[in-house]
């Protein structure tokens, strides 16, 4: 009698899974377990560790470890080591900003009528497609100081020259330093943004360039009272995002400077504090504040632009 | 005074075409400056990595060598491990594409189709998981690759750009939001299990959303350097990215190689660019809309 009950829970549960609701339990179960278990050895745990490591005072193998409170913050924002990086994401954030116009400025001549367009378009868009190691060390070069023995002046002296001017330290110079590295980082990544304005600018019903062509606009009317205002709301978007971009540059100061001369950027500072002082409870704060800057600018984004979707 | 009137009217117009013309010019000045600072760097790199060591310490940048050397090229290629990289990098790219390929669609099919408390709450943990600062965030995946055992092994960067690309999920959601649910149903009325649908219908649909995610992927991987160079130090473990910056080391005075190293380097991408050039914009642009 009881054998017959549990064979009929059995049957019933093997009907349940047959069933498409119990179907749905399965195939998420299965389909989602690698994934999940991936989110939560690589994401989750590692998020929610770096929260706690940021209170503590802590090494790579963490053998010893104490807790400290908010000494780690504390420091972030008060030794000048530290503060010198965010000064740098200026550098960035303003280069960006350059960055954005001159996108607008190319994309905008782009979409009128030209020859070689797409000869212009893809010239201009392939440093994107580059590998940041190749673009660092070509600008390493490109910027590079000869010292009459075993380097000749780099290209950026060599043109300089042609017209008759000194060569220049670029890179050993702290004053300028920061700009050579923020050109290098408009030049990798500037195509990105032009593709992304001729897509915006195209999307213009053609109609509306007409009507302002019978009422014989100019190029410069055309593009301030047609063009931008049609896609101010993604030149916003960029805006906001290149805050994000400022404060998370990595490659290019990295591999073209090593982050001396007072060319480390925050994220720089974090490896290295990690990885080259080993003192893991203090990069983790700095991730934690990278993240609030993240979420912050990620906030005051969806507020702006709720409408976009 | 009605032909004063129609000269008037004729320089106008003369006026206006000469305008146009000038103004046409501009735009072709601009452009070719614009590109002019694009390919001046490149160029010297292309001059130089022909060049022989003397000729590259005593000869201007733009000057070309007398005799084209392939020496360089050589040196690169093999004692700069520059072919080990390119296979290593092809190895993490196939798996890891198919990795993706796999994974993310199944996790976008059920976080689409299924309206659950759990599938809710994953979704929630990706698009948090989503914001995280990649580089930064190494602080504290290191200590759990270690752990793994996963340290100095291709598996670190094959498991990291499977198991924490949320961009491509996205993607793959996405598309399926366009993917009518009646195709789904009718195929549930002829009898087809979940799996089936997922394996017959929603995955060939996804196609073109594949696509695109391949193309991201080759651009990311191919081009990440930080991932492979802190969890590969080990020579054999060289990647493209990270086989160019040992360079710096060993070479650090002969340009020259590192010129060609560059340019091996960069051959991959511009013949996929020239390849796909079209599908690579539109791709890489939704890509980074939806993100």
């Amino acid at each position: 009698m009881a054998d017959n009950t549990a064979a009929k829970k059995k049957r019933s549960l093997m009907q349940w899974l047959k069933g498409y609701t119990g179907q749905k339990y399965t195939t998420t179960l299965l389909f989602l377990l690698i994934p999940v278990v991936l989110l939560v050895l690589f994401t989750v745990i590692p998020a929610v560790n770096m929260g706690i490591y940021s209170f503590q005072k802590r090494d790579q193998l963490g053998v010893s470890w104490e807790w400290v409170g908010l000494d780690n913050y504390v420091r972030i924002f008060t030794d000048t080591a530290y503060l010198q990086t965010f000064a740098n994401s200026i550098y960035y954030l303003i280069g960006s900003f350059v960055q954005q116009a001159f996108a607008l400025l190319i994309a905008s001549v782009l979409c009128s009528k030209l020859k070689f367009a797409n000869v212009f378009k893809g010239v201009l868009f392939f440093p994107y497609m580059m590998n940041g190691v190749a673009v660092s060390l070509i600008f390493r070069r490109f910027f590079q100081k000869g010292d009459g023995i075993t380097n000749t002046e780099g290209t950026l002296n060599s043109i300089l020259m042609l017209f008759g001017a000194d060569p220049v330290r670029w890179l050993s110079d702290p004053n300028i330093v920061n700009v050579c590295l923020v050109f290098a980082s408009i030049w990798r990544y500037i195509g990105f943004d032009i593709i992304m304005y001729i897509g915006a600018i195209q999307s213009i019903s053609p109609d509306i360039y007409e009507a302002a062509d019978l009422d014989g606009a100019n190029a410069w009317q055309r593009f301030w009272y047609i063009v931008f205002p049609n896609i101010r709301p993604i030149v916003g978007l960029q805006l906001i995002l290149a805050i994000k971009g400022a404060v998370s540059v990595f490659e290019i100061p990295y591999i073209i400077t090593e982050g001396k001369n007072g060319t480390s950027t925050f994220v720089i500072k974090t490896i290295e504090t990690a990885f080259k002082y080993q003192k893991v409870g203090l990069a983790s704060a700095m991730a934690i504040v990278l993240l609030a800057i993240i979420l912050i600018v990620t906030a005051i984004q969806k507020a702006f632009f709720k409408e976009e979707k | 005074m009605s032909s004063k009137e129609k000269k008037k009217t004729g320089s106008r117009e003369e006026m206006y075409r000469s305008c146009r013309v000038m103004q046409q010019a501009l735009k072709y000045i601009f452009l070719v400056i614009c590109c002019l600072m694009v390919i001046i760097p490149l160029v010297v790199v292309l001059i130089g990595a022909f060049k022989t060591h003397d000729e590259y310490i005593s000869t201007g940048v733009f000057e070309l060598p007398a005799v084209p050397q392939f020496e360089n090229f050589k040196i690169a290629f093999v004692n700069g491990k520059v072919m080990q990289g390119l296979l290593n990098t092809l190895l993490i790219l196939a798996v890891s594409c198919f990795g993706t390929i796999i994974t993310g669609t199944m996790t976008a099919f059920v976080l689409q189709r299924f309206n659950m408390l759990f599938t809710r709450a994953v979704k929630a943990v990706f698009l948090v998981a989503a914001l995280l600062p990649n580089i930064s965030m190494q602080v504290t995946v290191f200590q759990i690759v270690s752990k793994l055992g996963l340290y100095n092994s291709l598996a670190a960067p094959c498991v990291l750009y499977i198991g924490t690309d949320i961009i491509s999920i996205y993607i793959f959601i996405q598309f399926l939001n366009n993917i009518s649910r009646s195709l789904d149903e009718s195929a549930i009325l002829d009898g087809a299990s979940y799996p089936r649908v997922y394996f017959s219908i929603i995955l060939p649909m996804l196609r073109p959303a594949i696509a695109t995610v391949l193309v991201i992927k080759f651009v990311s991987i191919y081009n990440d350097f930080y991932t492979a160079n802190l969890y590969m130090p080990s020579d054999d473990l060289a990647v493209v990215s990270t086989a160019l910056y040992r360079f710096i080391g060993p070479y650090g005075a002969k340009w020259e190689i590192i010129f060609a190293g560059i340019i091996i380097c960069i051959i991959p991408s511009l013949i996929i660019f020239l390849v796909l050039q079209k599908s690579i914009y539109s791709n890489l642009v939704t890509g980074s809309v939806k993100e």
